[in-house]
């Protein structure tokens, strides 16, 4: 059997340049595709001997286009991370702030709730068919709907800003916590099971010692994707607050003034807001979680 | 004692009217065909399963106050190790739940981890361990806490017969030195002869008794005895017993 070398640095960065490097070029384009009618019919209408230079030139560099070119995007973070203090509404920083801290308060209160309810689950089986009904029924209703009703139940009571967001982004990441917590509590097997019952256990000590660390393999996962569902909470929780701060409040003014390439920054930094957060879990994970069995 | 699993149609009895007392320090083994319900019989005396009709005692205790009174050891037929733990901490599992500290703890599991010669391995996490040395880590966090009785149910039965091997001399040298009375699951005719100070002939549908054979090997017998007559003599013996036992 031929014994394949280690992979090395390069080999591992190779597809991942790949990729990077072939979604750019599909990325640029599109762009001179999307946008290219507009700048005909706008910039070139009284220079009828443009060529394909220009173009191409006009469709990357266009103020609204269509879709804008990656560098367009890139120059537009980079400036208002750079030009503007990190408490000012116009640094992309500030507005990732604002929406990763009612994400980390609704991930960290969902994950709780979601904890909890596998907890009762588990040792109440009654309980499994009395709640897992309605912990599906509430995923089925699009977050879209439920986020105006809680901001405007929780503002007759005079609470705005950061709390209705987090319980949004709550809404959406208890979820996957409850459906892998009820199964890795419940992942031992008979022999772990039997061999507390003949050290007469406490059924406290069986839940700590065994259940609890058997399911840290199946939560981590789920808590991955509870912040990502968390952060797409966050965000829809910001549409609807009359656009102060947030992504989601940039994403709105983006779209209120035609301004593409600022929603397209904010996408950006939400996309990399979501890869930043699940890594702090994976992270968190490789702490806690021990290497599993190969 | 009486063990009956009941069904809607024909109930099955696991076990029909056994009665056995197991004696201080020996070692017994139950031997049978699979089903005749020599597992069940250890997992009664281990409170593990409840009899329908009649008791048992465990020091002269019934088997729940025994288990209560953490009076036995239990070694299943897998390992049954967390993997989440090392080597040492497995072991040191029980004496936590019993409540000792951690101190002691470890220092009890050191000892009886070089006892069944995995000294050098605390720090390793179970899967980095072979099958045969898995199970040996769950043989001393069985003796870790110093019950009375060893109870073993067919222990070695995944290893390939090398190692199994290894381990039967390993075990009878730890059963010689600590003298506790162990109970030893086996359908290996070969172990429990080589293992036993008495063997439990047991029968299938009902589970019952057929014979006790005493064993006259001496106690610090190596694995050459298998060689020798009086070897052959038991192991025929039984084999005997086991057929008779099917005749039914």
């Amino acid at each position: 059997m031929a014994i394949e070398p280690a992979p090395g640095p390069f080999d591992r960065l190779l597809p991942v340049l790949a990729v990077l490097a072939g979604t750019a070029i599909a990325w640029y384009l599109a762009a001179i595709w999307l946008n290219a009618p507009q700048v005909i019919e706008r910039v070139f209408a009284d220079r009828p001997d443009w060529g394909w230079r220009e173009l191409v030139a006009g469709t990357w560099s266009m103020e609204r286009p269509v879709l804008p070119a990656p560098h367009q995007i890139a120059l537009d973070m980079f400036h208002s991370v750079v030009d503007w203090p990190l408490d000012s509404p116009r640094s992309l920083l500030f507005h990732a702030g604002v929406t990763s801290g009612a994400t980390l308060l609704g991930f960290v209160l969902g994950a709780l709730l979601g904890a909890a309810l596998a907890v009762l689950i588990v040792h109440l089986p009654t309980l499994e068919r009395a709640l897992f009904p309605w912990i599906i029924a509430s995923q089925t209703v699009p977050v879209l709907a439920i986020a105006p009703i809680i901001i405007v139940i929780l503002g007759s009571f005079n609470l705005t800003g950061l709390l209705p967001k987090a319980l949004i982004s709550m809404y959406l990441c208890f979820f996957p916590v409850v459906v892998a917590m009820v199964k890795g509590l419940r992942s031992p097997g008979v022999f772990e099971r039997e061999l507390l019952h003949t050290y007469a256990a406490s059924k406290h000590q069986t839940f700590w010692k065994l259940r609890v660390p058997a399911s840290l393999p199946f939560l981590f996962p789920s808590l991955r994707v509870a912040i990502a569902a968390g952060l797409v909470g966050a965000i829809v929780g910001e549409l609807p607050t009359g656009a102060q701060a947030g992504l989601g409040a940039r994403l709105l003014t983006g779209s209120y003034y035609g301004n593409t390439v600022q929603i397209w920054s904010a996408l950006v930094m939400s996309a990399l807001l979501g890869l930043v957060l699940t890594a702090c879990v994976s992270l968190a994970e490789r702490v806690v979680v021990v290497k599993g069995k190969q | 004692m009486s063990v009956i699993y009941p069904a809607r149609e024909h109930s099955v009895v696991a076990l029909d009217q056994v009665r056995l007392a197991i004696r201080e320090g020996e070692f017994i083994s139950l031997i049978g065909p699979s089903g005749c319900g020599k597992t069940t019989l250890l997992r009664v005396i281990a409170d593990l399963e409840q009899a329908t009709a009649g008791s048992v005692l465990v020091n002269g205790m019934s088997s729940h106050d025994a288990r209560l009174a953490r009076a036995y050891g239990y070694v299943f037929q897998a390992p049954a190790l967390f993997p989440w733990r090392t080597v040492l901490q497995n072991v040191m599992l029980p004496l936590e739940i019993h409540g000792r500290s951690a101190e002691e703890g470890r220092a009890i599991a050191r000892e009886h981890l070089e006892r069944v010669g995995l000294a050098g391995f605390e720090g390793k996490y179970p899967w980095q361990l072979s099958g045969g040395m898995q199970q040996r880590v769950s043989i001393a966090r069985a003796l870790g806490f110093e019950p009375k009785l060893l109870m073993m149910d067919e222990p070695f039965g995944a290893l390939d017969e090398i190692t199994r091997d290894r381990l039967n001399e390993q075990l009878l040298r730890l059963w010689e030195r600590e003298k506790r009375t162990v109970v030893f699951v086996t359908h290996s005719i070969p172990e429990a002869a080589f293992l036993s100070s008495r063997i439990v002939v047991m029968s299938a549908r009902p589970g019952r008794i057929v014979e006790v054979i005493e064993s006259n090997l001496p106690a610090d017998r190596t694995l050459e005895i298998r060689e020798t007559p009086e070897f052959m003599a038991i192991a025929h013996r039984l084999r005997v017993a086991l057929a008779s036992g099917h005749g039914h």
